[in-house]
Order: structure tokens, then C-alpha cells, then sequence
């Protein structure tokens, strides 16, 4: 689906400045829990606060007040090792004090390094890789057999995609037309050991998709004027969508992007300093 | 035919009845299949709104059925043992049990029950792998009439289950009439005795159990048998009070020797009181021949006659100590 054909529900400029504030906030959340005790994946954090950023604020049907309100959107992160990004854009929303960011990995707080569903907002525990489409599915289907208004996004790495059980998932979405679940692929290109195409290629992925049956389009994970409006959209009748956003890994930190060397840091504070200031000098 | 026409005479059979009937009752009760065969023309026929069927896709289908868990139903999740504990567990332990949620795991083919299929659908190490899973239920019905008595009592618990059905027709455990309620975490006494404990869990243990007791009856000692029908939470007293009223226990069990019913017992009474325990159950080796269920479970070591062996061994420390 092309952009220009979708209506314009971004709002005006404001919007987007308002975006690129809270994505500037979440990013520096990502990079203080990176320094603290016990590190986090920033790389793959950083490629996906755009998307988190978009959802969270302009896209998801939620109640930051009553995480349980059951006609919300559901948001799934399954990738689950982007928790910093998660938990940051959580608390930016609202579903928990800013503040409470500071005990990540800490034995006295419940942010447990992968997501949990002790944290307000978290809607399932991820972390290992290829569980969360199959969750995503099952909420869809759910939504879908007894006529509830929910809409079911879920974000998948795309190192991810090397898992069998995340096609078990599109097989079955696709099979039940799921056209309340969107997916939305963290197109990074890079996994610990380096290039996805090198390591286990994934292209051509769009067609991989198309060819499970899904609604597939490509997107700019970091352009709000291309995301928020892509999001919105909900999938054509009859089938689910997926979004493969294309993203830079360590977006944001210049010299920690597109590099493995970035998939995961625990920051000294030297280096934290550095990388605070090219996040801003950036922004 | 209508499902509930016949009676049914397997495990497995009595479960899928069960099931429907619950589901008439409370649509909240789903059904997810996996391609299993018979639930798509008695559950689907019916209910097709509270039934899915995952495909060949065990992993999908556990966290499907954790998802749908999630949203206030009480989801079945059907499949065979050897997928439940080894090729789903992933799926059963990060999406099921880590949260909790109220799904019933259902696994047919249990054990050896497979039989001549041999060790592909064999699943000799389900107890061992899934007890060890925090917040599930475990748990193994001796016959047709336990194991709808089974399921009303799970259907509403609040966290998740692993139910271990066979396949085949099993004879009855309990005399009609004389059903005691399910209670689960609550053995069961099908003799009284005060000379060996026999502590039994699935259909053809506990048969080999009873008729052992027969045996042993034969020769003048009194065991008690005891159907274990809840592997976790374990019915630690009833044990307990087996150590200290009788010689000993003798476990019997249609799972590898290894950390199954014995191997929970073993542990149990090592700390809680102290007391010979023989255990009889599958040796650790795959299955090499096909055959039937009871004729490669005896191949393996589990049948009357070994229950009767290991009894007496229990007996002759007794009268040597």
C-alpha cells in the first residue's frame, strides 16, 4: 500500500514534533538503562523506539489507568530483548512512573530484562524469540470469533523471522483471515553474528510474506509521516497485514549504528556520556 | 453418530465426551485441535465457534491456546504427549506455565500408549519434564469414569493443567456406584493394606497394581494400593502415612524409572520420611521392538509380575531389618 493513497489522520506538524520529543525522551531511557547495572539490547532498542513511539501515542487503543481494559488494542513485543525501548515507552505513556525506569534488572523492581507481565502494559512475557505472532494470532482470533473491536499489533525482529514457529503463526493468521492483526517486521538488517542476508538470509521477505498470505507493504520505521499513518490503517478485509519496517540498528547514536558490535551494551560512563551526546547532537 | 451414544471405553474417548458436554454448558470452554482426528467431526460439528484447529503446528497451537487463556476463555489444548512434552515444551513453559494461565493441556498417546508406533510417539519422559514446570497441575486418570470425573474438577481451576490420557479401551478401576469424587492433590485407596503400599498412576499401572495386590493377597500380605491420580501437587501425607504404617512402597508408573511418579515419591519420602521405595516403571531405553501397549511396557519392566517382585522385595527388608 502506498502512503499517498491512505488517508491523512496524522495530525498536523505538532504531532510529529510531539513524536520526535517522546522518541528523543525514550531513546535517552534506553541509553541510562544501557549504564546501568546490568546493560541492555540497545542496538535493537534503538531501531524500534519509532515504531513503539508511533504505536503508543498515536495508534493504540489503550488506558494507561486500567492496563486491563478489555477493549484495547493489543501490543505484543516479541522481540522481546528491545524491553528498554518497551518499558521507556510504556512509562513516556503513562502506565508507570518515568522514575521506576531507573530499577531495570535491579533484584528491588519487577523490570525484569525481559518483558514480564508484572509490568503494567506488558501483555505477554517474550524474550525468546518466535513466540509472540503465534500469541498475537491467538488474541486476533479471539477478537475476531466473538465480535470485540480489538485490533492486535506485534512486533517481530527480523533475526526472529529464522524461527520456524513465527510461520506456524503467519500460516494460521492468514488461514483464519485475521484482518485485525497487524505485524510489523524491525527490519534492522543485523543479528549478533553479523548481516542478516549473511548469516540466514531472510530476502526476499516481502514476497515470503505475501506468499503466506499476508497483506505485505515496506515502510520507513523511523518516519513518523510514513509510520503513524501505515499504523493507523487497519489491514484490508480478508487478510492480515505485515509492515517490514526498514530500520537502522542503534538508530539514533551514530556510532552505534548498523553495527553488531551495538546488539548489546551495558554503558560505562564515559561511553554513556558519548552516547547521550551523539543522541542529541543527532536530534 | 451422535457423540455420546456408545459408552465410550478409552480414556481418551470419555475425555472428548467430557469435553463437549462442558462446552455446551459454558462457551468460554474452547476446543484447539492439532489435527488429532475425531475432535473436528464430534466438537467442530457442534461448536464450531468455540473450536480451532492449529494444524500439524504444536508450538503455534500452545500459544494460541495461551493467548486465548489470556482473554478470560478456558482453552483445551489438544495434542500427543510426545508433542506436549518435547517439541511444544518451549511454548507450554514460557507462554503457559511462566503466566499462569488457565489452560488445559490434554495429551493422549501417553507412555507407551502409542505402542507399535514405537518411540516417535512414545513419551516415557512427560511426568519428568513437566512436573518441574512451576504453577501446572499434573495429573493421570486410571479409567473412563475417573477421567470425566477429571476434568468437570479441572475445568475451572485457576491456573494452568496437564491432563495424561492413553488411547486404547481401559477396563474399570471402580466398581460402578462406588466412584469417590476427584479431588485433585488427593490419592486414592483402592485396597486397604498395612503390609507394602503399592502406589500406582495411568490405566495399566494401576491394573498391574490391583492385580499385583490379588497376587499378593495369594501369599498372605495385605497391600494397600493407592491411585496417584495427581502427579503435582503430590499427595505428601497419603504417602507419608504409607512409610509409616507399611514395610514400604513399590511406585508403578507407564514413564521412564527416571523422574516420573517414582522418582517424585522417592523424593518426597527421602525427605519427609524415610522408607524403602522400589519403583517400577519404564527402563531408560527406547523402546526397540514394536508390539502392544502391555507387551512393550513388560518388555521394558512393567507388569503384575514385576509389581509382585518388587513388593516382595519391600517385604524381605522388613523382616531383615
Amino acid at each position: 500500500m502506498s502512503v499517498e493513497a491512505l488517508p491523512t489522520s496524522l495530525g498536523p506538524a505538532g504531532d510529529v514534533l510531539a513524536l520526535h520529543r517522546t522518541a528523543l525522551a525514550v531513546r535517552e531511557h534506553v541509553l541510562a538503562i544501557a549504564a546501568g547495572p546490568v546493560g541492555t539490547h540497545v542496538g535493537g532498542s534503538l531501531s524500534s523506539v519509532d515504531i513503539l513511539v508511533a504505536l503508543y501515542q498515536e495508534v493504540l487503543r489503550v488506558r494507561p489507568a486500567e492496563p486491563d481494559w478489555p477493549d484495547r488494542d493489543y501490543f505484543v513485543l516479541s522481540k522481546g530483548h528491545a524491553s528498554a525501548a518497551l518499558y521507556a515507552t510504556l512509562a513516556e505513556r503513562g502506565f508507570f512512573p518515568v522514575a521506576e525506569l531507573a530499577s531495570y534488572g535491579r533484584a528491588d523492581g519487577r523490570l525484569m530484562a525481559h518483558p514480564t507481565r508484572a509490568v503494567p502494559g506488558v501483555e505477554h512475557a517474550t524474550g525468546s524469540l518466535g513466540h509472540g505472532l503465534s500469541f498475537a494470532v491467538g488474541l486476533a482470533l479471539v477478537a475476531r470469533r466473538t465480535g470485540r473491536p480489538n485490533r492486535v499489533f506485534v512486533l517481530l525482529g527480523d533475526g526472529e523471522l529464522q524461527e520456524g514457529s513465527v510461520w506456524e503463526a503467519a500460516m494460521a493468521a492468514a488461514h483464519y483471515e485475521l484482518d485485525n492483526l497487524t505485524a510489523i517486521v524491525d527490519r534492522n538488517r543485523l543479528q549478533i553474528n553479523g548481516f542478516t542476508e549473511d548469516r540466514m538470509g531472510l530476502e526476499p521477505l516481502v514476497d515470503k510474506w505475501r506468499a503466506f498470505g499476508w497483506q505485505a507493504s515496506e515502510v520507513d520505521g523511523h518516519d513518523f509521516g510514513e509510520l503513524v499513518p501505515a499504523l493507523r490503517t487497519p489491514p484490508a478485509a480478508g487478510a492480515p497485514a505485515v509492515l517490514v519496517a526498514d530500520t537502522v540498528k542503534g538508530r539514533g547514536v551514530r556510532h552505534l549504528e548498523h553495527r553488531k558490535q551495538g546488539h548489546f551494551a551495558k554503558l560505562g560512563a564515559q561511553a554513556y556520556e558519548r552516547a547521550l551526546g551523539a543522541l542529541r547532537q543527532a536530534a | 453418530m451422535p457423540a455420546t451414544a456408545a459408552p465410550p471405553d478409552s480414556d481418551r474417548a470419555a475425555y472428548r465426551c467430557a469435553l463437549l458436554d462442558l462446552a455446551r454448558r459454558d462457551s468460554r470452554i474452547w476446543c484447539l485441535d492439532s489435527d488429532l482426528g475425531g475432535l473436528e467431526r464430534q466438537f467442530e460439528a457442534e461448536l464450531p465457534r468455540q473450536y480451532v484447529d492449529a494444524g500439524i503446528a504444536e508450538a503455534n497451537l500452545m500459544t494460541m491456546a495461551a493467548a486465548v487463556a489470556s482473554t478470560g476463555l478456558l482453552p483445551f489444548a489438544n495434542t500427543m504427549a510426545a508433542f506436549a512434552s518435547a517439541r511444544a515444551l518451549e511454548q507450554i513453559k514460557i507462554d503457559i506455565a511462566y503466566p499462569a494461565l488457565p489452560v488445559r493441556i490434554v495429551a493422549t498417546h501417553s507412555g507407551f500408549a502409542a505402542a507399535h508406533l514405537g518411540p516417535t510417539h512414545h513419551a516415557q519422559q512427560d511426568l519428568a519434564v513437566l512436573r518441574t514446570m512451576p504453577n501446572l497441575t499434573v495429573l493421570t486418570p486410571a479409567d473412563v469414569g475417573e477421567t470425566v470425573r477429571l476434568i468437570d474438577a479441572v475445568a475451572y481451576l485457576p491456573g494452568p493443567v496437564y491432563v495424561r490420557l492413553g488411547r486404547s479401551p481401559i477396563p474399570p478401576v471402580y466398581p460402578a456406584g462406588a466412584e469417590p469424587a476427584f479431588v485433585v492433590g488427593q490419592a486414592v485407596e483402592l485396597r486397604a493394606g498395612d503390609d507394602v503400599t503399592i502406589v500406582a498412576a495411568g490405566p495399566l499401572p494401576v491394573r498391574f497394581a490391583l492385580d499385583a495386590a490379588d497376587a499378593l493377597a495369594a501369599r498372605g500380605h495385605a497391600a494397600r494400593v493407592l491411585n496417584l491420580h495427581t502427579i503435582k501437587p503430590l499427595d505428601v501425607p497419603a504417602l507419608v502415612d504409607a512409610a509409616e504404617r507399611t514395610a514400604g512402597l513399590v511406585t508403578v508408573e507407564d514413564h521412564s524409572l527416571l523422574g516420573g511418579l517414582g522418582g517424585a515419591v522417592a523424593e518426597a519420602l527421602a525427605e519427609h520420611r524415610p522408607a524403602p521405595v522400589r519403583r517400577v516403571g519404564i527402563a531408560d531405553a527406547f523402546c526397540p521392538r514394536p508390539g502392544s501397549h502391555a507387551e512393550q511396557l513388560a518388555a521394558a519392566g512393567v507388569s503384575t509380575d514385576a509389581v509382585v517382585a518388587a513388593a516382595l522385595a519391600v517385604l524381605t527388608t522388613r523382616v531383615s531389618s
